[in-house]
């Protein structure tokens, strides 16, 4: 079964203000963008499962069909750059997502 | 005039310096105006709470530099947003300095510069709070004045109408506070007469420069061409090209939602846009519309301090330490719980980081079969003082070092310290302020002063 890593062309985390950090998975073609959204797989409660976190916690998930493109966000634990901070650009959150098995 | 041009050659400016091969390209197509931002929230509360920069002064020179001398030559404007990193009024008056040093030893010929602050008194804010409400982004609560009274400096993300009121001043330059990146791009254009969605989109795409290019290349220069009906997007890299998808990829970059787009005074709706391939290099982009809010808002940033901070480091290879890493981490806590108290009690704060492990992604990280052969741990503690935050870096670093585990075969040291020393690090900051705050007119938060550079006699400036 092909991972979420072999589908897509962009797989990124980031910062979206000081309170989030946003994550867009980008596909090539709408046949991969499509396979992705209909696999169920990138669901609210499936991506809060992943990532330790409750589901109100992943505040937008939306599938965008004019990028061919699925993107969520989560709500920093902190805000950004406070004491304890690990990743202070939110650049290094998305690899968790290239191993989910899209059927 | 059916088109305008507009010159984007660095997503923050004087964070690494610009690459000019491409600049000067872009230079060549004689645009309309040179723009950059200089600022961003991604690298942290410090340099707002603290009130200093993050970028090197020599870069941001470099930047400015080559941005005014191509300015000045080819007579069009200059805008440059959140100045200096925060856009405080250190930043400003900063860019103000640099630019009058920059023109008088290029001997440039005379321009009016326009600096408009964006920086928010706390007592003008907490007037402010008796009688607005200024609601919170991101689910947190409404601005209470205690959260102001924690808060070491604040700023206010200006909209397009101080800009417009500059040019309206006759600035050629513009150096300006906290400002929303996209506005920076859009006044000329809305000046101009373009519809206010296609300048506002422009400098939604243009903003970070060559990010909406492929492939990925930071810091190179890309040019935007604003219509009536859409706005063309051209890499000056030769290796580069805007695509339907880059450009389109990039709209989601750095933003919570995928559609909607807040910014000062309304929206942008990107719902129904349509992304062409121009020719092979080229992307021009349709569609954009503006959603008028009825109130005006601006973001308000804040930064307070939380305390001291101390950092250290220390390192396991033993893979009975490993296996027993919770033990480890224990002892060093309770070492450190026993001369300092809880950290409940004792009002600091310990961060054990544990790279091999969860460094990186911390609560967030799924792969729990964690098997590494070697383990590094930094240590971060904040306290009220810089002295107590050595005493409790050291304290924790040195236990992992003299940690206690059943059948520990290492009885010199079960880590390895690179380096026996404790370090100094910046104090702690947080963001306190992320919030909206409704303004009465776009202007009241934003002065303008004007300056004019190179001037025989010193024209006075006027408010």
């Amino acid at each position: 079964m092909p991972r979420l890593v072999d589908l897509a062309t962009t797989i990124r985390s980031k910062n979206a203000g000081v309170d989030h950090i946003t994550f867009d998975v980008i596909f090539p073609d709408p046949s991969a963008y499509r396979r992705a959204v209909e696999s169920g797989v990138l669901t609210r409660e499936r991506l809060a499962r992943l990532f330790n976190v409750a589901p109100e916690e992943v505040t937008h998930l939306v599938a965008v069909d004019s990028v061919g493109a699925i993107k969520f966000t989560l709500r920093r634990g902190r805000p950004s750059g406070s004491p304890g901070e690990r990743d202070v650009f939110g650049s290094q959150q998305y690899p968790p997502l290239f191993d989910l098995e899209i059927p | 005039m059916d088109r305008m041009t507009l010159l984007s050659p660095t997503g923050h400016l004087g964070f690494t310096p610009i690459e000019t091969g491409s600049f000067y390209a872009g230079v060549a197509r004689r645009p309309d105006a040179l723009i950059a931002d200089s600022g961003s929230c991604d690298i942290g509360p410090y340099p707002l709470g603290a009130d200093v920069q993050h970028s090197p002064l020599d870069w941001q020179r470099h930047d400015l530099e080559v941005m005014l001398v191509e300015s000045r030559r080819l007579g069009v404007p200059m805008i440059i947003g959140s100045a200096a990193d925060t856009g405080s009024n250190r930043g400003v008056d900063l860019f103000v300095r640099l630019t009058e040093e920059i023109a008088a030893r290029r001997a440039l010929p005379p321009f009016r510069l326009a600096a408009v602050s964006a920086e928010v008194d706390r007592d003008d804010l907490l007037a402010r709070l008796r009688h607005a409400r200024v609601s919170g982004l991101a689910g947190r609560p409404d601005l209470t004045p205690d959260i102001v009274e924690r808060t070491d400096h604040i700023v206010a993300m200006m909209g397009v109408e101080p800009i417009l009121a500059a040019l309206d001043g006759g600035a050629d330059v513009i150096i300006c506070g906290r400002s929303c990146d996209d506005a920076i791009y859009a006044a000329l254009p809305l000046r101009a007469g373009f519809p206010r969605a296609q300048a506002f989109f422009a400098g939604k795409i243009l903003e970070c420069a060559s990010l909406c290019a492929e492939p990925f290349m930071a810091k190179e220069t890309v040019l935007g061409t604003v219509s009536a009906e859409g706005v063309e997007f051209e890499p000056m890299h030769p290796q580069q090209r805007c695509t339907p998808a880059s450009v389109a990829g990039h709209t989601l970059y750095e933003r919570e939602d995928a559609y909607g787009h807040a910014l000062p005074g309304g929206a942008l709706d990107l719902r129904e846009c349509v992304y062409e391939q121009v020719d092979e290099r080229r992307t021009r982009v349709r569609g954009a519309r503006w959603i008028e809010h009825p109130v005006y808002t601006v973001k308000l940033e804040g930064a307070g301090k939380v305390g001291e901070r101390a950092i250290a480091f220390v390192a396991i290879r033993d893979p009975m330490a490993i296996a027993e890493l919770e033990t480890v981490l224990g002892w060093a806590r309770r070492k450190v719980w026993e001369r300092h108290g809880t950290p409940e009690k004792g009002a600091y704060e310990l961060f054990l980081h544990i790279y091999g492990r969860d460094g990186v992604m911390g609560e967030w990280e799924p792969r729990r079969d964690f098997r590494a052969h070697e383990v590094g741990v930094v240590v971060e503690a904040v306290a009220p003082t810089q002295e107590q935050a050595m005493d409790i870096a050291a304290l924790a670093q040195r236990n992992v070092f003299f940690a206690r585990f059943p059948g520990a075969r290492g009885t010199a040291g079960v880590a390895a310290l690179p380096f026996d020393e404790v370090l100094p690090a910046r104090p702690g900051y947080t963001w306190t302020i992320n919030h909206l705050l409704p303004l009465s007119d776009p202007l009241e938060l934003f002065p303008i002063r004007y300056i004019d550079v190179g001037a025989p006699v010193p024209a006075g400036g006027k408010h």
